[in-house]
């Protein structure tokens, strides 16, 4: 017996609202990217989930799309949160406010 | 059977472990956490046959990203403790009251979908698995945007450079 597709769906949705809620509540630059990380996670699960329950092979395609562009997202994004530390020598996001008047 | 028990097992872990990555104070315990989720998630693919984007899952996720993460987080000092003076108050309650609603609404997403179960025409041949399936649709739908990506990662490097510098020369 298989688990139903809208098993996995939930885990996804449920893994999605903790990461939405993490860059939310936060204020750590770096566990906010990991939130971010966690929300792409979730969709690739909904997608394979997807895939799998219309009996098609895009949507793995599509996971190694957004593991390739979460790749090039986490080089781009750490190398900015490393260079505001470098100005501020801070991690806390309420600190970066330079384009603020 | 021991599917459903597999199953129910690596998605409990994987949903305590990303409530944990959240609440825990220090950044380099968020990172394990993260780890732990990103293991789950590769089981779960493999639960459903999805063999290549398991193994890449574990070598690019787990692997590569988390390095990348724990070495910034020792670049930038593990100790430091978050500010406790709230300059938006009521940002976290609000911020909790959205979550439960979006929560809501996928889970409702999740259960009232209209899928039609074997609508898709793309299907591994019959002597096919899934590694060789898999690329035979990326190799021939998608093979723009594969080509595509080789521009973003050289963009993304280049960027890196950029920004990483220490001054103009």
């Amino acid at each position: 017996m298989r688990v139903p597709g809208a098993a996995y769906l939930i885990v996804s949705a449920i893994l999605f609202t903790t990461g939405a809620v993490g860059v939310l509540v936060r204020r750590n630059v770096l566990v906010m990217f990991m939130c971010i990380e966690l929300m792409l996670n979730a969709v690739n699960l909904s997608f394979v989930t997807l895939g799998r329950m219309m009996h098609a092979l895009d949507g793995q395609v599509a996971v190694f799309f957004v593991l390739v562009v979460a790749a090039a997202e986490v080089v781009v994004g750490l190398a900015i949160i490393v260079a505001i530390f470098r100005r501020r020598a801070s991690a806390d996001a309420d600190q970066i406010n330079l384009l603020k008047w | 059977m021991i599917q459903i028990a597999v199953f129910a097992v690596i998605a409990a872990v994987a949903v305590i472990a990303g409530v944990f990555l959240v609440l825990t104070r220090n950044a380099v315990h968020s990172a394990l956490f993260l780890v732990g989720v990103q293991l789950c998630l590769a089981v779960l693919f493999l639960l459903q046959g999805a063999f290549l984007v398991s193994v890449l899952q574990i070598m690019v996720y787990a692997g590569a990203i988390m390095v990348l993460f724990v070495f910034v987080v020792m670049l930038l000092g593990v100790d430091k403790k978050e500010a406790l003076i709230e300059p938006l108050r009521w940002q976290r309650p609000i911020a909790a009251g959205l979550g439960l609603l979006l929560a809501a609404e996928a889970i409702y997403l999740a259960l009232s979908q209209h899928i039609h179960v074997g609508s898709g025409g793309l299907q591994a041949g019959p002597h096919e698995g899934n590694v060789q399936a898999v690329a035979r649709v990326l190799f021939t739908n998608w093979a723009l945007p594969f080509e595509a990506t080789s521009v973003l990662l050289v963009v993304a490097v280049v960027g890196v450079m950029v920004v990483a510098r220490r001054k103009m020369v």
